[in-house]
């Protein structure tokens, strides 16, 4: 590998940096006075802590999983803290009272909570460590009757539609993480967009880890009613740090009949340093169920964690529904990732799309692992998968291992994977009309990943684009 | 899903057992392995389509000795009508010499059972024997290598050519009921040498037993070893079989494994790519129906640059049959300029039928050509109309067109009598006494 | 404005070029040709930078400047441009786009100003004519399932985007019918400028009839043994190579 290609696989991580400010953090440990702490903090009611403490103790009895195709020492949970907050954080009037230390941390973010320069068009959540620093444009959508807020003051706002919808499609006892989360979840974004609205605007929210030895554990739960549609957006970033950080989130859609729901992540969390020293543990659940005609996309460029192990899914309850799922997935110096998704056909005439690029340099490790299920009365199901793999350096793999299981024999499932290194001949050609190798690199790339890109909101898009250091004006359009 | 069961009968057999000094040694090993082991489970991931509940809740006793009652009329139908192929019959486990016939060998070549190669060939046994085969990751392989009864062994030197296939005939009747058949062969091919092996497994009589195979194949620089397994096995047999190959520089293995019979059956067929130039190809066809479930592992290791592995498996699966497709590409390092290819194609011709497939690529060298593909589908109407509007009957498109779909791979059989045998059955098969 | 003295190379071990010497000025045209195998493509790689190449003695100098100590792509932005023989496919990336990035990358390396995509498309769709080229290929990934003639045509459009000083054509003519083949020559031809020059590499001489050469030079086995003008690719026409080689000691 040249020179030129190393400098531009390991680009410095630009969002490493710590913000000083106090916190209101829990002693370390979990136990059953954790939970019930954690929920007292957020006074949460009655049935909620229920459901907490339902999920810490069938947690108790479940083992972290060991088929992932990554390697990584196991997380000492007692060592970890499960609830951190900036002390400044009060029930705000509005964002103008929000501490001026973590406005800076956004601005440094790229992101800008302050009215003059916020993005037109895109509605933003900010959260920082276990809780909601502020939401932008309320205003406008609540004009639109669309709830867009912090999970826990939807919890007093709306206890109702969380109380119907919290575990409904990722239940406290699906696996290890969600039942961790379950237990300890602090806080996450809430948006609830009623029959036939279709969300005016973007809706973003930006993940920040800040605080050493704590997990991160969010609770994201979108409910578009009959006809309803939302496009949502999920950016991460945490200081550079020597320890291994942990993030167990849970995602839940819930797309009733005819709406539509478009779920993108950038995720950029530390990745640790070029010896594989600190980094993420990105261990999320992330599900949809789509009921009929309704459609479910989830799209996502992973850059960041140390190791990364998420499966967005959609269940394809209603007949006539759809799944899709766009993923560029990075990996380099020591990262390790095992992603992919589970499309499981229950409806009639569902149909399923699943697009993964997997990027490996350095001695990273890049796994895609997807399954697609056919139930036997999913007539006609229709699933199309293609996944490909390009390799930058020899120290590095790339691994895919589909699941395909049918059952129903009007099914009809393609599935297409290919592996190829960049060509030293594509290079040379880019070289040859001006191009340094760099430029050519990221061009060669941007190709590749074209059809994931596309996939991507204009604004995440941009952002995609610094991520990768490419340009995307060739690859998107 | 006790172990213990085998390792009593184990325990009673070791007196009886003769051979060389090393014999006994490797088979307490591979005991002690299998009973840390125990019968595999779904949550192994190889093993996560196939539950083998049936085979462990069995004991499976070793065979009594019994006279063979099969005649070379009962067997004729499964020899391919190939009458001048090398045979050795094996009935119930048992080598049985009337129906076997190798005489006509070069005589530079040795084929003799096991029993036999452990007198005269114990130096070419001690140095492969057990050697390729996984007996410490593999329960299956343990168990087959503890009791390893008879089998055959077959060593080609060096630029000597085999023009006729060798033919290894494994029959159970209604006297294997109740039994465990471990038949384990051996092949060694050395510098280019070629010699193709058949490997048939029959069930003559409706009978509950276990065929628990191993076969080990060493070929050599620029060897060619083509091999065939046919699996033909009793409706309510349980079968399951290992083969493990290793490949020398720019030698080429050709595995074809074809499945129709047996209850529950898993074949695993594995070959490593060690040397430069070096070119493996796996194919397969399974045909089920009722509530059969078959399942076919494969295992592609790239570790020498420079190869190429071509891999096609298809799947015809009526009733409420179950077939498992799980083939493995796994690209070393050192194994740059590999080109691999993977693909697993389903035909499902009844709404209960199922499959699960999972092929799978594990790269770790970048400048490498690797792609898989898996389809599965039905017949489509749109074809099944076309030849019903030229007059073809419902039945005989259905037939035609499954034929179709199996005749792909049906082509990449170079021995033209397996070729034509197999496309017979098949063809039968989906026909199934419906005027032509 | 090319000065190839002495010029020896390899591809790992194996010698390729034995001694090319070879004097380029504005306004010219020369054809180099030759049999299979005896170093034409190699010499047109050398010359565009190819990094498969060592040079192992001898020198390039373009306009004054040590050739060999550039970059690939710093060649380019300096004029330097070869129309490969197998133009690479690039998924992905649209035809305009690649263009328009090495349109400005070479704008950039003279101290002018990017061109926007509208600005850009302007001057891109004159050069379609030129090369009588579909717009709508502008919009497919670069040369991603073009056939043979679709991919020389889009080497000639690049050219004449680029607008080199020294233009390479590496086997330009091979794989192509009449028709497209006068097409790309008449693209070449309409680009010719006193202040440029084009070098030829051809096995046949059919192109010459299209594009005229004022110097005609026969490579083979890594050397140029024979030099003349216009009139030496007819008679290689007509004879073929063996009357030259066996003089000069090469085998064909």
């Amino acid at each position: 590998m040249s020179a030129s290609i190393e400098t531009l696989v390991n680009k410095e991580y630009q969002y490493g940096f710590v913000t000083d400010i106090e916190s209101d953090t829990i002693p370390v440990g979990l136990t059953e006075e954790t939970v019930r702490l954690i929920s007292a903090k957020k006074q949460e009611p009655q049935w909620l802590l229920d459901w907490r403490l339902k999920a810490f103790r069938r947690w108790l009895t479940m083992t972290e999983p060991s088929w992932p195709n990554v390697k990584y020492t196991k997380v000492d949970y007692q060592a970890q803290t499960y609830y951190s907050a900036p002390k400044s954080v009060k029930p705000l009037q509005s964002l103008d009272e929000v501490d001026p230390e973590l406005l800076r941390t956004y601005e440094k973010l790229g992101i800008s909570l302050t009215e003059q320069k916020r993005l037109s068009g895109v509605a933003v959540d900010a959260i920082f460590d276990s809780v909601s620093v502020g939401t932008t444009m309320k205003d406008e959508l609540k004009k639109a009757g669309v709830v867009f807020c912090s999970f826990g003051e939807a919890v007093h706002e709306h206890p109702d539609l969380i109380q119907k919808y919290l575990g409904s499609v990722v239940p406290y006892s699906d696996n290890f993480f969600a039942a961790l989360n379950s237990a300890v979840f602090s806080d996450g974004s809430f948006v609830f967009v009623p029959k036939g609205v279709k969300c005016p605007l973007e809706l973003s929210t930006y993940f920040r880890i800040n605080a050493a030895e704590t997990g991160q554990f969010e609770r994201t739960l979108i409910v578009a009613e009959e006809g309803a549609s939302v496009s949502y957006l999920e950016g991460c970033t945490a200081p550079k740090r020597s320890t291994n950080q942990l993030h167990a989130a849970v995602v839940e859609l819930i797309a009733l009949d005819d709406a539509t729901i478009k779920y993108s992540t950038v995720q950029n969390w530390y990745a640790g340093d070029a010896d594989g020293v600190g980094g993420i543990y990105n261990f999320v659940t992330k599900r949809g169920k789509a009921m009929a005609r309704a459609k479910i996309s989830w799209t996502q460029v992973e850059t960041g964690s140390a190791i990364t192990w998420k499966y967005p899914s959609v269940i394809l309850q209603g007949d006539d529904s759809t799944g899709e799922f766009y993923s560029v997935a990075v990996v380099n110096n020591h990262q390790q990732a095992d992603t992919g998704t589970k499309m499981i056909h229950i409806g009639r005439n569902t149909k399923s799309t699943i697009i993964s690029k997997g990027i490996s340099a350095g001695h990273g490790q890049n796994s895609y692992r997807g399954q697609v299920k056919v139930l036997p009365k999913a007539e006609g199901a229709r699933n199309y998968t293609q996944c490909d793999s390009m390799l930058i350096g020899n120290k590095c793999g790339a691994h895919t291992f589909p699941y395909i299981e049918v059952a129903n024999d009007s099914a009809t499932l393609e599935h297409e994977a290919s592996t190829s290194k960049i060509g030293e001949d594509q290079i040379f050609y880019c070289k040859q009309r001006g191009l340094n190798t760099e430029h050519a690199i990221s061009l060669i790339v941007a190709g590749f990943c074209k059809e994931v890109f596309k996939e991507l909101p204009m604004e995440f898009a941009l952002e995609a684009q610094q991520l990768l250091g490419i340009s995307l004006e060739g690859s998107v359009g | 899903m006790s172990t213990a069961s085998y390792q009593d009968q184990f325990a009673a057999l070791a007196s009886e057992r003769k051979g060389p000094e090393w014999l006994p040694a490797l088979r307490q090993a591979a005991m002690t392995r299998f009973a840390e082991l125990g019968f595999p489970t779904t949550r192994n991931e190889d093993w996560h389509f196939t539950s083998v509940t049936p085979i462990a809740e069995r004991t499976f006793k070793p065979v009594r000795a019994e006279k063979s009652s099969v005649t070379l009329d009962a067997l004729s139908p499964y020899l391919f009508g190939a009458e001048d192929w090398h045979r050795l019959v094996f009935v119930n486990g048992r080598f049985d010499p009337a129906l076997s016939m190798f005489a006509g060998l070069p005589a530079e070549v040795t084929v003799s059972t096991l029993a036999d190669a452990l007198k005269t060939q114990p130096e070419l046994l001690v140095e492969e024997l057990g050697k390729l085969a996984q007996y410490v990751e593999q329960p299956f392989t343990a168990l087959n290598t503890a009791f390893m009864s008879d089998g055959v062994v077959i060593h080609v030197p060096a630029d000597v050519v085999v023009e006729v296939p060798i033919h290894i005939v494994h029959v159970a009747d209604s006297g294997a009921a109740g039994a465990a058949l471990y038949p384990r062969t051996l092949v060694r091919a050395d510098r280019h040498a070629q010699v193709t092996l058949v490997e048939s497994f029959i069930g003559l009589d409706r009978a509950t037993y276990l065929t628990n195979a191993v076969t080990e194949l060493t070929v050599g620089e620029g060897a060619v070893v083509g091999h065939y397994k046919i699996q033909r096995e009793a409706e309510d047999a349980y079968h399951v079989y290992t083969s493990q190959a290793i490949q020398a520089a720019t030698s080429t293995y050709h595995a074809f494994s074809f499945a129709s019979g047996s209850a529950l059956s898993r074949t695993n067929i594995y070959t490593r790519l060690n040397g430069a130039g070096a070119e493996g190809r796996l194919n397969g066809l399974y045909c089920l129906d009722g509530s059969q479930h078959c399942d076919h592992q494969t295992f592609v290791e790239h570790i020498a640059p420079n190869c190429a592995s071509r891999e096609l498996y298809k799947g015809i699966l009526d009733g409420s049959a179950h077939g498992v497709f799980n083939g493995k590409v796994y690209v070393d390092p050192e194994a740059q300029k590999t080109d691999g290819k993977q693909s697993n194609h389903t035909l499902l011709l009844s709404g209960t039928a199922r499959i699960d497939s999972k092929p799978q690529l594990e790269i770790f060298a970048d400048d490498v050509k690797c792609t898989h593909g898996a389809t599965v589908g039905r017949l489509q109407d749109i074809a099944l109309f076309y030849l019903k509007s030229r007059g073809i009957s419902a039945v005989s498109a259905r037939a035609l067109l499954t034929y179709a779909f199996a005749a792909e791979v049906l082509e990449t059989i170079e021995v033209d009598a397996i070729r034509l045998g197999l496309e017979a059955l098949v063809f039968e098969r989906f026909t199934n006494g419906v005027p032509a | 404005m090319l000065r190839i003295s002495d010029l020896h190379a390899s591809a790992g071990d194996k010698p390729i070029l034995k001694g090319i010497s070879l004097d380029v000025r504005a306004g010219e045209v020369h054809a180099i040709m030759g049999p299979n195998g005896s170093g034409k493509s190699t010499l047109a790689q050398i010359i565009a930078g190819h990094p498969g190449y060592e040079v192992t003695s001898g020198s390039i100098s373009y306009e004054g400047e040590d050739l060999l100590d550039l970059d690939a792509e710093e060649r380019a932005q300096r004029g330097v441009f070869l129309a490969f023989q197998y133009p690479v496919e690039i998924p992905g990336v649209t035809n305009a786009y690649f263009l328009r990035a090495a349109y400005n990358e070479i704008r950039k390396a003279h101290g002018e100003e990017e061109v926007d995509p509208i600005e850009f498309l302007d001057l891109v769709e004159e050069k379609l004519k030129l090369v009588d080229m579909d717009p709508a290929m502008l919009h497919r990934s670069v040369n991603a399932g073009f056939s043979g003639g679709e991919k020389k045509r889009n080497e000639i459009l690049q050219m004449a985007v680029l607008a080199p000083k020294l233009a390479v054509l590496d086997e330009t003519d091979s794989g192509l019918d009449i028709d497209a083949l006068r097409i790309v020559a008449n693209g070449v031809n309409a680009l010719k400028r006193p202040t440029n020059a084009t070098v030829v590499v051809t096995h046949y001489q059919r192109l010459l009839d299209y594009i005229i050469p004022d110097h005609v030079h026969v490579l083979a086995g890594g050397r140029i043994i024979r030099s003349g003008g216009k009139e030496l690719a007819h008679e290689l026409e007509a004879k073929g190579y063996d009357w030259l080689l066996e003089p000069a000691g090469v085998g064909a």
